[in-house]
């Protein structure tokens, strides 16, 4: 049956391939859908961080005191608030429009630093948070929760900062993938024991990649006891850095800090993007994880997916590690890493575990990231309150039917059905 | 979950495995006592162990020779192990388990103790104090999933109560208010983890992991926006102090640990026989348990599924804030950020580890307990083993649990299915 | 109890399941109610029970309007349902089971167990029910269990009981023993709505008769004014011969060879047991039997989707003994799985994909890592077109197919390989009348190849219309291997397990779950 054989459907008035103008117009309104409701979940999640900004603000709170003998204080006093935290938070991701012009005026690498400043730091908290983020996204397409990120993170971070450190003297072109590949392989190895274990055992994943987080929290102290890590004199908790052979190239001068990972990120998505497209791999993974007894019916070894589909996710996740330390934080410390393997959670759900989406939520929680910062800066607001607004808007893409009674959509989808399965297995 | 033919001959076999699988651990516990605490110990060494606090009755000092006594442990875990082995499965499996590693945490201890004096009731008296707000959150977890949602949001139910129980606690001056507040911030999230997931459907699992994230995000948020600028009037509660039961705490070793005790544990102890009671004697814990099991025989009895799930969620949410005030008012007496630690997790591990029961959950919550009291008198043990690894002991516990040593575990039958009538 | 209902109308977005339906229930009787699957019988009585609100109609019950708007006004109406599925709780025992929603209490919400052990004693032996209060329920037999859901019916005095295809899992023993159960019943004033799709059950047990099409009722009768045939062509609206056109078979050599198959139920039983059976090529071979007798267990061996403890299978002289689904497809054997929503079709995939769920990975779709999205998509367009799949485009999940179109998917994808050896469990089981005869066709087509067929069916009536030859299961043994020519009560008396000389077959273990 060769498919080269299959002539044009010309001559079908009611064929499959022609008609399809309706179901066109169907899936357009579900794709859209899916956008208005992403839109409205971001939009939604500003105005609730906007509020609790003004409730736990003293001076907007005073104001709001006086709000029946002066209403328009309370309502100036709060908009100024809100404007001055949220411009801050989009010029402290996407840049400052002044600063670019200023910058082109003028032509010094000063200006050009300060201008593009905000924009490579959104790169450089967007590379982990995307690498991440396609790790939960690998595993939730293969039918798994990989709440393990932060564990994958860290073991690739040591394995990477531990080549990195022991191999000085090499030449960059072999030392630096050395590293990467090296931390790859130290969350590819993380993510293989919650893999076999749900495979072999049927032990549920979430339990377990949770505790594996706490051993990997724990290992790293541990690691940060080792005089090989911490290097000669040093007393405290931080290892040393890696040889600068190992580290990622920068991108745009050494006084920016965006450098190749963002680069190896994105080539990552394009990557997963095409491992679940283009490859009968992708295609075991994701029938394994629609259906697992079609999968079986089907002939797919779907123990072998789900460890296979593990340790691709941890490799990712190693990755990501590997880039913090090749590229941005060069020495370890106690929790290293931080919220990026939860926020990925986060991302991989707005990015409805979607390469491209993933890149696009990986974008704009990277700008939250370097934004928040900047915001905290100008309004004594903490960065915390981007954690509020991520988990918002996430609250709201995972009940999107929330969001359509709010705002009163009629239509379907839009909705992100993942998997229910309990603690079974 | 299915319920085919496949799966039931996979898990029947796998059960079957699992048995033979804990009976090895159990005896294999015993072999590494034998080789670990007995052989490599000379014949005359002896650990003191001291079980007295005031106002108890004095026990003269326990002195034990270290290599008889771990090789009658060893003996006491083998014999478990093969006891499990030889009934393949019958009831009693667990007790048996639970029996091998008491003896070898036992073993371990005095083994520890060689050519010293440990405080074996100071080490129990904090095992029972690490685990209270585990035993909260356990219980939290056994009110949710019993009815059939998963509720993996105990950290954040923690981090809530703990918040609110602070605050208000100082705000007002009443530590009571606190606590009223603790539960009912932990309430709160129990209720938002209930609409999404019972409403709105969303799934359970990843809905209960934005939550912990969001109750991370908003605690730590206000606690440096709110808390911080105002530490004297919002962050400076009281903390209970203990409460005596008058001649009970004279008994011996465990008076004082029980019975002279803040109010947290009492409670603890009261919510688990409660719902040990409730969930398997009366008409509230058969219904609880139908609607998780299987939720559309009970619809079709005329019983509100969603309002069970409602109410048990809510109470369950509760329950967990009442844990987070027990770390806050009822321990350090202030709010800081983060300040469960992942104990919230640590709390689901134990509930899946003691098999969605009361009882064994609140067992397995003293097993953490213990290891974290280990951990924090590792100084005056005779232990060579790094302070990490003694911390990562109950998460790889947890792991070698769920993969293999929980036995015929199985959680409510319709545990993170939402339910729709059509 | 008189039960009326009026003009019930109930939609599910386009499709209206039940179309202005009047019943009546008189006292004392048994009444059937009488379609095909998705002819709307169940839909019906759900709404009669609460479950389903009904767009249109009225329910009365001894000439007073009742207003069921949940299973619980329907309780205290005295109307009690045993669902096709039982209700109960697994892990509970009997006596929980039976109180739950309605239980006796001691002061304190305390469960006062004594009374319920008593009152479902006293019920279970006023008619004949033979229960045991203490019992777990997944423990039981699933004859048993429907007695139990009896029992629940009773305890809350139900004086209408709704029985939903009550003897699709039992064996004709233990539907002879339902029979008596209801006959008791009546006896006793109490009414029952029999629902079912099985002829001769309702000559046999019925009082009334009213038979549904398409959500509308299409006769009412008694057993005295009418015969099976009557009945069957008003269930599917023409005179059905249960006849399929098909020429006279040409075997070949053996080609599915089964030698002494076991195969573990799951529950520390034996599913199949021993079990010697060879297919030709270019025959239909059907095992007959009532369901749960060992056919699924059997099928699913024979794909390597259930461990075989022992014995030897060998398709055209290859081993697959052991063989993997993988490998048993490799050996040309297709397998159209009872389950077509659990495992004959990822149903969030696209049409286009599940026409390729066992294919992707050889040409033209994939070769090692490459998969080719637009070949699959091209082989769609053209298996859509020959197998007249109606979907509107091929990139639409299949879960918005109709079953009968989903069906014709796991056919096309099945036939797109050569075979040598073909499974059909339950080919046909709740397609309408156009789809089943499609199924027909193409399974006589693919006989008519060469190819073996093995056909697990529990409608007699398609095996007997489909097989060239007939081999009757029971508790997991053949109890013999007949001529499609052969009398339908002799075929009878083999699933029952009673073979000539024989008498009946041990049933002490009791059910043949």
């Amino acid at each position: 049956m060769a498919a080269e054989g299959v002539p044009e459907a010309a001559a079908a008035p009611a064929g499959p391939r022609a008609p399809a103008w309706p179901v066109r117009v169907a899936l357009l309104a579900e794709r859209s859908s899916t956008l208005v409701v992403t839109a409205l979940a971001i939009l939604s999640a500003l105005i609730v961080g906007a509020v609790i900004m003004i409730v736990t603000t003293p001076e907007t709170l005073g104001a709001w005191g006086h709000v029946l003998s002066n209403p328009a204080r309370a309502l100036t006093t709060s908009w100024a608030l809100i404007e001055t935290a949220y411009a801050a938070l989009f010029t402290g991701s996407a840049g400052d429009p002044a600063a670019y012009v200023h910058a082109f005026a003028v032509r010094t690498p000063g200006a050009f630093t300060n201008a593009f400043s905000p924009l490579s730091e959104t790169l450089v908290a967007t590379a982990p948070l995307l690498l991440c983020g396609l790790s939960v996204s690998l595993a939730f397409r293969a039918g798994l929760f990989n709440i393990g990120a932060t564990s994958q993170l860290i073991a690739g971070a040591i394995v990477a900062s531990w080549v990195g450190i022991s191999l000085p003297g090499l030449p960059l072109a072999v030392h630096m993938p050395l590293a990467l590949l090296a931390g790859c392989a130290g969350g590819a190895a993380a993510g293989w024991i919650p893999g076999v274990l749900r495979a072999r055992t049927g032990a549920h994943e979430v339990i377990v990649t949770i505790m594996l987080n706490y051993v990997a929290l724990n290992l790293i102290v541990y690691i940060l006891s080792l005089p090989f890590f911490l290097g000669p004199q040093q007393v405290n908790s931080i290892s040393r850095a890696p040889a600068g052979s190992a580290l990622l190239p920068h991108l745009a001068g050494a006084s920016l800090r965006v450098n190749a990972g963002i680069l190896l990120a994105l080539a990552a998505a394009w990557v997963v993007a095409w491992l679940l497209q283009r490859t009968t791999l992708g295609f075991r993974f994701r029938m394994a994880g629609a259906s697992q007894d079609a999968a079986r019916a089907a002939g797919v070894d779907v123990r072998r997916m789900i460890t296979l589909a593990m340790v691709l996710a941890g490799g990712l996740a190693g990755l990501a590690g590997a880039v913090q330390v090749l590229g941005v934080d060069p020495q370890l410390v106690p929790a290293y890493g931080g919220e990026i393997g939860f926020t990925a959670i986060t991302v991989a759900l707005l990015g409805r575990a979607r390469p491209g989406g993933v890149v696009l939520a990986a974008l704009l929680f990277g700008a939250f990231q370097a934004g928040g910062l900047q915001m905290q800066a100008a309004t004594t607001v903490p960065l915390e309150l981007v954690q509020v607004i991520e988990a918002v808007i996430v609250f709201f893409i995972a009940a999107p039917a929330l969001v359509r009674a709010i705002y009163r959509i009629r239509t379907q989808g839009g909705g992100f059905r993942l998997f229910s399965q309990g603690w079974g297995g | 979950m299915s319920a085919t033919a496949w799966t039931a001959t996979a898990s029947g076999a796998r059960a079957r495995g699992r048995h033979t699988w804990l009976g090895v651990f159990t005896a294999a516990l015993g072999g590494l006592t034998a080789f670990a605490f007995c052989l490599h110990v000379g014949g005359g060494v002896t650990a003191t162990l001291n079980m007295n606090s005031q106002p108890a009755a004095a026990i003269p000092l326990v002195v034990l020779p270290v290599r008889l006594t771990c090789a009658v442990l060893a003996a006491v875990s083998a014999a478990a192990g093969a006891a499990i082995l030889r009934r393949q499965g019958g009831r009693g499996t667990y007790g048996l388990l639970t029996l091998g590693l008491v003896a070898f945490t036992l073993a371990f201890v005095i083994w520890a103790a060689r050519g010293t004096e440990v405080s074996f009731e100071g080490l129990l008296a904090s095992t029972l104090i690490d685990s209270i707000p585990l035993m909260f959150g356990a219980l939290s977890g056994v009110m949710c999933e019993r009815s059939g949602v998963i509720n993996i949001a105990i950290e954040g139910q923690f981090l809530g109560g703990a918040f609110l129980g602070a605050m208000i606690g100082s705000l007002t001056g009443d530590l009571w208010l606190g606590m009223v507040a603790g539960a009912a911030g932990g309430a709160a999230l129990g209720g938002l983890l209930a609409v999404l997931c019972l409403r709105y459907q969303a799934d359970q699992i990843i809905v209960g992991i934005v939550i912990v994230t969001f109750a991370t995000g908003v605690t730590s948020f206000l606690d440096l926006q709110v808390l911080t600028p105002n530490q004297a009037t919002l962050n400076s509660p009281q903390v209970f102090g203990n409460i005596a039961v008058p001649v009970l705490d004279r008994i011996p070793l465990l008076g004082p640990i029980l019975f002279d005790q803040n109010i947290f544990l009492y409670l603890a102890l009261a919510l688990l026989a409660t719902i040990q009671v409730g969930l398997f004697h009366t008409r509230w814990g058969l219904r609880v348990r139908a609607v998780g099991e299987h939720p559309r025989a009970a619809d079709t009895v005329g019983i509100s599924v969603l309002f069970i799930r409602y109410r048990n969620v809510i109470l369950g949410g509760a329950i967990g804030g009442l844990g987070g005030a027990a770390l806050s008012i009822g321990s350090t007496g202030e709010f800081t950020s983060d300040m469960s630690a992942g104990l919230g997790f640590v709390a689901l591990a134990a509930m899946i580890f003691g098999r969605w029961s009361p009882l064994w959950a609140a067992t397995a919550c003293l097993l953490f307990g213990f290891a974290d009291s280990l951990q924090s008198n590792l100084a005056v043990l005779n232990v060579p083993i790094a302070s990490p690894f003694l911390l990562m002991a109950p998460y790889i516990a947890v792991i070698l649990a769920v993969a293999g040593l929980v036995g015929r575990v199985r959680p409510p039958g319709a545990d993170g299915q939402p339910y729709r009538r059509e | 109890m008189r039960l009326e209902l009026r003009q019930i109308t109930k939609r599910f977005g386009s499709l209206v399941a039940c179309d202005a339906v009047d019943l009546e229930v008189a006292p004392g009787e048994v009444h059937a109610l009488l379609g095909e699957n998705g002819a709307g019988k169940t839909t019906l009585m759900n709404v009669c029970y609460g479950l389903y609100r009904p767009d249109q109609g009225t329910i009365l019950a001894d000439g007073r309007p009742l207003h069921i708007t949940s299973p619980r006004d329907a309780l205290a109406a005295r109307i009690g349902m045993v669902h096709q599925h039982f209700m109960l709780v697994p892990v509970f025992t009997v006596a929980e089971n039976v109180v739950l929603g309605h239980e006796p209490v001691h002061l304190g919400g305390f469960l006062d167990r004594r009374r319920a052990r008593t009152e479902i004693r006293r019920l279970s032996e006023a008619f004949g029910l033979a229960v045991d209060p203490d019992r777990v329920v997944e423990t039981l037999p699933v004859g048993v269990q429907q007695r139990v859901e009896i029992v629940k019916a009773l305890v809350r005095d139900a004086q209408l009981l709704i029985l939903d295809e009550p003897t699709a899992v039992l064996t004709p023993q233990e539907t002879t023993d339902l029979f008596r159960v209801m006959r008791s019943l009546t006896a006793d004033g109490r009414s029952i709505v029999f629902i079912t799709h099985k002829l001769g059950e309702v000559l046999e047990i019925a009082d009334r008769i009213t038979v549904l099409r398409q959500g509308r009722v299409v006769g009412r009768t008694t057993p005295a004014e009418t015969s099976a045939a009557e009945l069957a062509s008003m269930m599917v609206g023409r005179s059905v011969e249960f006849q399929v056109a098909k020429g006279a078979a040409a075997p070949t050599g053996a080609v599915l060879d089964i030698q002494g198959l076991t195969v573990a139920d799951g529950r520390g039983g034996l599913a199949v047991e021993d079990l010697t059976l060879q297919v030709r090529g270019g025959e239909i071979l059907a095992i007959a039997g009532v369901q749960g007798n060992g056919q699924t267990e059997l099928a699913r061996a024979l794909y390597g989707l259930l461990p075989k403890l022992s014995g030897r299978v060998t398709v055209a002289g290859v081993d697959v003994t052991a063989a993997t689904p993988r490998r048993a497809a490799q050996a040309g054997v297709g397998f159209i799985p009872e389950d077509r929503h659990r495992e004959g079709l990822v149903l969030s995939f696209s049409v286009a994909e599940n026409l390729v769920l066992d294919l992707f990975d050889r040409p033209p779709f994939g070769r090692g890592l490459r998969f080719d999205p637009r070949a699959v998509r091209a082989n769609a367009i053209a298996r859509v077109r020959e197998f007249d799949i109606r979907t509107a485009s091929v990139d639409v999940p299949a879960s918005t197919l109709s079953g009968g179109n989903q069906q014709k998917v796991v056919l096309a994808r099945e036939f797109s390989r050569p075979l040598r050896v073909l499974i059909a469990a339950q080919p046909t089981r709740g397609l309408d009348v156009g789809s089943t005869e499609t199924v027909h066709h193409r399974l006589v087509e693919e006989r008519d190849r060469g190819t073996a067929v093995l056909l697990v069916s529990t409608e007699l009536d398609e095996v007997l219309a489909l097989a060239d030859r007939i081999a009757v299961m029971y508790r997991g043994r053949l109890t013999g291997v007949v001529d499609p020519t052969t009398p339908r009560d002799a075929i009878g008396l083999l699933m029952a397990g009673i073979t000539s000389g024989s008498g009946r077959a041990d049933r002490a273990a009791g059910g043949a779950g």
